[in-house]
């Protein structure tokens, strides 16, 4: 100790300090410290409360149900007994959801790409700027331009489908309409396109014009550079791209409502009228629901929440599997 | 496996701004030339002309002529892909793709150009690492991120992915200037053994490097601000550094530069 310097004593101090001693204790820095928790906890709060009122109102209609609420494909809480079950929701919300997204990522990804990659200067401002502007138009906007312009002519491209695909089954069954699953999908699919575009295109700006003019000095075309360097250091905003698209079409509710055709239980053709998701559903009896039926309702959009929050866990497993190399 | 640069009238522009102005100069095959020079003179814009990266940059043109052996990198049928896979490049930064493994950087240009097959692939692999002496620090390691080495491995690697290919000239552009002393040692004795496979052009900041490293040195310079950079002279390294033509390579190699 003796030995031991006053500058090394203090550069040993700082070393055992760890960073959230860093405060200097001044007034403002303990304001500003109160100020960013207290919020913190603030919002917790609401969310809890939020998540305990949902709950308290869902768990008198659970014990009123007669059927089982997780296989059962009807829903009649409104009857005595009551009798719901929240399985042909499930399937319809994700079944159109992920169709939406199916079609809508890989279309926005490559507008994306064109806008980034392909089109002169002035073209890719101009571009970018107007699909900011859609991505911040209300997805229902588009949502009913696809129920008055794009259903009429769904039952043609379904029948098309069915003619062609109709050996899956996912594709098959007689008498195909225009009010079915896909045909949700494919609204939905446009309603998320414009966000899911405008996320590519902010990742695809991210990306170094080091990793590029490396792929470019090495030899590789355009489409090679962008393989190369920019899809895999985009990877993981484009995964977060397509599920915040997958998560929207999830919870979007107008457009789908009048698109389907209530029809009940859960039908695996998905090109044949009827389903009917969480959204949707809601959307359609909250008004002339009973104590019951709403308590039932909300426990169905608690469900909804569990499935979109299992969906981000999914997509930030995915993400993070690779992290070593992002 | 090299081959003579022989360039004549060169000029590149950025938009308006014209950068360098009627450069030419011929480069030896297995030979390493310098370019020295201060900030701003071109020396960059120019080793970028020679493998027609210049042009990516938009609204950047050349005009003038680069002469890889008989072949004109400016002729109207040349394909400036191709030309870049015969002229490789080293940047500044080291730049690995931050995406994949070592393994998978130094074989990205193999697969550009249909190279095929895992044996062949790891032939080259770890004879370019091998050349870029860098296998045997990361042999252990070939699938781990090439953004996890060093500084200076990285641009080990860098040269590794360049060579890979089997270039006919090597482009480096201030290879040594982000990285520590014993790294830039590294990359200079690297550049010594290099220079027996490939013609080699390198960008420095460092005369010492220059003396070090190179055979021929060019030397660039500017009239002043907003004025195009021009070449100088060119000479035998030796010649540059103890006896230059001209007063103003004289002045910049001894210090009383501006
Ligand atoms: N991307 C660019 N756009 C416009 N001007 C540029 C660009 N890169 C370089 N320049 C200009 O070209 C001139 C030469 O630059 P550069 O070749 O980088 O010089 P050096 O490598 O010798 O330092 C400078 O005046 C610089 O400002
Ligand atoms: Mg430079």
């Amino acid at each position: 100790m003796t030995s031991e310097t006053g500058v090394q004593a203090q550069a040993r101090a700082a070393e055992r300090r760890p960073m959230r001693d860093l405060g200097t204790g001044r007034f403002g820095d303990k304001l500003f410290e109160w100020a960013a928790r207290g919020s913190g906890l603030l919002v917790l709060g609401i969310m809890a409360a939020i998540a305990i009122f949902l709950i308290w109102k869902a768990i008198p209609a659970l014990r009123a149900n007669e059927a089982n609420f997780f296989t059962a494909e009807t829903w009649d809480p409104n009857a005595t007994p009551p009798k719901f079950g929240i399985a042909q929701l499930a399937f319809g919300t994700v079944m159109s959801s992920l169709i939406a997204m199916l079609i809508a990522t890989p279309v926005a990804i490559g507008i994306a790409l064109f806008i980034s990659f392909y089109s002169s200067r002035k073209v890719a401002s101009g571009l970018g700027y107007v699909v900011d502007l859609l991505a911040a138009v209300p997805s229902i906007v588009y949502g009913l331009w696809g129920v008055s312009v794009l259903v009429p002519h769904m039952e043609g491209i379904s029948k098309a489908i069915n003619a062609v695909l109709g050996w899956i089954p996912l594709f098959g069954g007689d008498g195909v309409g225009k009010a079915s699953i896909f045909t949700a999908g494919v609204v939905l699919a446009i309603m998320i396109l414009p966000i899911i575009s405008s996320i590519s295109r902010e990742v695809f700006l991210q990306v170094p014009r080091a990793n590029v003019e490396a792929a470019l000095a090495l030899g590789a075309t355009r489409w090679e550079t962008i393989r190369l360097a920019v899809l895999p250091y985009g990877r993981s905003g484009m995964i977060g791209a397509a599920m915040l698209g997958l998560g929207r079409a999830m919870g979007e509710t107008i457009a789908v409502a009048l698109v389907l055709t209530f029809v009940p239980g859960i039908n695996i053709h998905i090109l044949q009228d009827g389903g009917a998701t969480f959204a949707s559903n809601i959307a359609n009896s909250f008004s002339e629901a009973s104590e019951t039926g709403r308590g039932a309702l909300i426990a169905s959009g608690l469900v909804l929440f569990v499935i979109t929050l299992l969906i981000n866990m999914a997509a930030r497993a995915v993400v993070a599997r690779r992290k070593e190399f992002v | 496996m090299a081959k003579r640069i022989e360039v004549s009238g060169l000029h590149a522009y950025y938009g308006g701004v014209h950068a360098i102005e009627d450069i030419s100069m011929t480069v030896e095959p297995r030979s390493v030339t310098a370019f020295i020079g201060p900030s701003g003179c071109g020396k960059s814009t120019f080793l970028r002309t020679l493998n027609r990266m210049h042009e990516v940059i938009p609204g950047a043109r050349v005009e003038g002529k680069v002469m890889l052996d008989e072949e004109d990198l400016y002729g109207p049928s040349v394909d400036p892909v191709a030309v870049r896979r015969t002229v490789g490049m080293v940047f500044q930064r080291p730049n690995p793709f931050p995406t994949m493994s070592i393994y998978d950087n130094v074989a990205a240009g193999l697969k550009l150009n249909g190279v095929r097959g895992k044996a062949r692939l790891d032939e080259i692999v770890e004879e370019s690492l091998q050349g870029a002496n860098l296998w045997n620090e990361v042999k252990d390691r070939l699938g781990k991120p090439g953004a996890g080495l060093s500084g200076g491995q990285q641009q080990r690697l860098c040269i590794a992915r360049a060579i890979a290919v089997r270039p006919q000239v090597l482009l480096m552009d201030e290879p040594c200037s982000a990285l520590d002393p014993i790294s830039t040692l590294a990359i200079e004795d690297l550049i010594g053994k290099l220079k027996n496979q490939f013609t080699i052009v390198i960008v420095t900041h460092n005369m010492q490097q220059a003396a070090r490293v190179s055979d021929k040195t060019a030397f660039f310079n500017i009239a002043g601000t907003g004025a195009p950079g021009r070449l100088i002279e060119i000479d035998d390294t030796s010649k540059i550094f103890t006896n230059p033509e001209q007063k103003a390579t004289e002045d910049y190699i001894t210090g009383r530069f501006g």
